[in-house]
């Protein structure tokens, strides 16, 4: 019973995360058509970014936080301009190269800066544990949860409350309607790509200091955000969340009740059992493209 | 001219080791053969069924898996009390295993994911590559896991006329390689040229319309994605056995990543393309290796795709076939008139 209860914390927590990750991908992947192999090397760059503002420039860690976010948003739209903006109209296999292309040089370069080696980010919280009903969580898990909690719903406030996101959500449903209605496209798809960026950068930051930062972090990350956006559905972010969340447990009882060596099996096979039984997702918007 | 090239590639390779005995140099030429084999298989499905497959070093690496168990031999317990013990084969059954075996698992996971298309394959070869890696990295007893499959045997094949020849020297595989990626090369050419071939064409340039004809559209895609992996499955063995350790890290993504390079920088759906970029790309780290790190090379890797895709998006086969048309074509009459006048 302890142990049940053990692993649904962790996997709340971890859900919260892999949340933003669906969230940030299920924008780029599911609304722009955007096959996105840089989504992993944004969550490494999140966890690097808060590694050298706290450690590195000595910054508080409320404070590194918002920057590595920055980071990531400043990062992503960078990558729009330069790489997808030229390349608008081409075929989505050549998109998906140049994306394969700038993730291997995100990745590599951070290898070639900080080594291989792993690096840590200090927590400012207490140590010891919070006892709840026998499972015990760190400060800082209980910390990264409600970040993440509040930067889903910031999102979600974002892309359905305000009018950028109704011109976002405009832009991706009728691009000649939303421009002929005044909606600047261009700067739609650079807000849309850096938004996507930004949370898997926040999602990065906030768990590169509960596990370790390491330049291939995104590997498993980028694979994992997939399967949470194809199980939740193309473009739907509330399916992102529910997704996030469904493939923590998954993990966590695989991993707990099964074999932890085939935990990070779970989002693949998650994936390949979805798309085999049924492709649209559990939640997705009736048309799908591709 | 297009036929001519490859002839020409193939005699300038053929004859490479007779003015070359470094065998740093040897090995970086075997190992780029070994993964242009794999370039070629990947380009049958990338460049002409159009359907990208990301976990295209699964087959690679099952492959190797395959012929090297077949040779070591095994001994693994399995669900309700069977165990299936093996004693170690000669490794050309391995070879010959190794392809039946990955021309199997692709003919599966082909007729699983060719129901999505697009970036829904992609991302289920990825998936099936990863799940691949982990079994080899979790089941110790039959793979020995990160402990890696060691002393895999040298390749030997019965040759007629030459009896039984072990393949042991850096020379001998280089022969080997060079031999097993010409029986490649010839074979996806006479696919390709083949009524399956423009079925294979026609799917990629317009899927409802070759379907309107009567192209059955899985069963093609099937085909080539079994005919693939087979081949891919080859290049894994020669890697065992040339190589002789293997672990779960031959299952890499980064292998996949530059295969689709290769493919994808030399031109996809052409013939030389695949063996271009192949050589080119498995030769520019040994180009690198006294300039840069390891590290930074595969940012000039991943920076050139990115460049070739910009600049020359079909590839450099096709670049240069274009560059040398143009000049071709009035210079030709005058040195072969009986071409001119043909």
């Amino acid at each position: 019973m302890d142990q049940l209860l053990q692993h649904l914390v962790n996997a709340l927590v971890l859900g919260g995360t892999y949340a933003l990750l669906g969230i940030g991908l299920t924008l780029i992947f599911g609304i722009m058509n955007v096959v996105n192999f840089t989504h992993g090397a944004l969550y490494t760059v999140g966890a690097y970014a808060m590694y050298i503002a706290a450690v590195g420039l000595g910054m508080n860690f409320f404070v590194a936080l918002p920057v590595a976010v920055v980071a990531g948003l400043a990062l992503g739209a960078l990558i729009e301009f330069t790489l997808l903006r030229p390349l608008r109209g081409a075929d989505i296999d050549t998109t998906m190269l140049v994306m394969i292309g700038a993730g291997i040089v995100l990745q590599s370069g951070a290898l070639w800066i900080f080594g291989g080696v792993a690096k840590a980010v200090p927590s400012p919280f207490p140590d010891a544990p919070l006892q709840i009903l026998g499972a015990s969580v760190s400060w800082l898990r209980i910390f990264v949860f409600l970040a993440a909690l509040t930067l889903i719903v910031s999102a979600y406030a974002l892309i359905n409350g305000t009018r950028l996101g109704r011109a976002m959500r405009a832009t991706f449903q009728d691009h000649d309607t939303a421009a002929l209605m005044g909606v600047n496209v261009s700067l739609i798809y650079t807000a849309t790509f850096a938004l996507g960026s930004s949370l898997a950068a926040a999602a990065g930051a906030l768990l590169g200091p509960v596990y370790v930062v390491f330049p291939q972090m995104g590997d498993l990350a980028a694979v994992k955000a997939f399967a949470i956006v194809i199980l939740g559905g193309l473009g739907s972010i509330t399916g992102a969340t529910i997704g996030g969340f469904a493939l923590a447990l998954a993990e966590e009882f695989g991993a707990g009740y099964v074999s932890s060596g085939y935990r990070d099996a779970m989002g693949f096979l998650i994936i390949i059992a979805v798309l085999l039984v049924k492709p649209t997702g559990l939640f997705a918007r009736a048309e799908r493209i591709g | 001219m297009t036929r001519l090239l490859p002839l020409a590639l193939l005699v300038v390779l053929a004859l490479l080791p007779l003015g070359l005995k470094d065998p740093y140099l040897l090995n970086a030429l075997i190992t780029t053969g070994i993964f242009t084999i794999g370039a070629m298989s990947l380009n049958l499905l990338l460049g002409y069924t159009g359907q990208l497959s990301l976990g295209h070093i699964a087959f690679f690496g099952i492959g190797a898996y395959v012929s090297a168990l077949t040779s070591l031999g095994f001994d693994v317990g399995l669900p309700f009390g069977l165990r299936v013990t093996h004693e170690g084969w000669p490794p050309a059954a391995g070879f010959l295993l190794a392809v039946l075996i990955a021309g199997l698992c692709g003919y599966v996971v082909g007729r699983l994911s060719f129901r999505v298309r697009g970036a829904y394959f992609v991302i289920v070869t990825i998936s099936f590559a990863e799940v691949v890696r982990l079994v080899a990295l979790n089941w110790i007893e039959l793979t020995q896991g990160p402990l890696a499959l060691t002393s895999i045997p040298f390749m030997t094949l019965g040759l007629p006329g030459l009896g039984e020849m072990t393949f042991r020297t850096k020379i001998q595989n280089y022969y080997l390689v060079l031999g097993v990626a010409t029986l490649s090369y010839l074979l996806i050419a006479r696919l390709v040229g083949s009524r399956f071939g423009r079925a294979m064409r026609g799917l990629k340039e317009n899927e409802p319309l070759a379907l309107s004809v009567g192209v059955d559209a899985t069963r093609t895609l099937t085909i080539a994605a079994t005919v693939s992996a087979a081949m891919a499955g080859a290049a894994g063995s020669l890697y065992a056995h040339y190589i002789r350790i293997i672990d779960p890290d031959v299952f890499l993504f980064s292998y996949t990543v530059t295969m689709v390079i290769m493919v994808v920088a030399g031109g996809k759906g052409t013939l030389v393309g695949p063996v271009i970029g192949g050589l080119i790309f498995g030769l520019l780290p040994v180009a690198l290796r006294p300039v840069m790190a390891p590290e930074a090379q595969w940012i000039v890797y991943g920076a050139t795709l990115i460049v070739i895709l910009f600049v020359m998006p079909r590839g450099i086969a096709p670049a240069l076939a274009a560059l040398g048309l143009p000049k071709r074509a009035p210079a030709a009459p005058k040195p072969e008139p009986a071409r001119a006048s043909s």
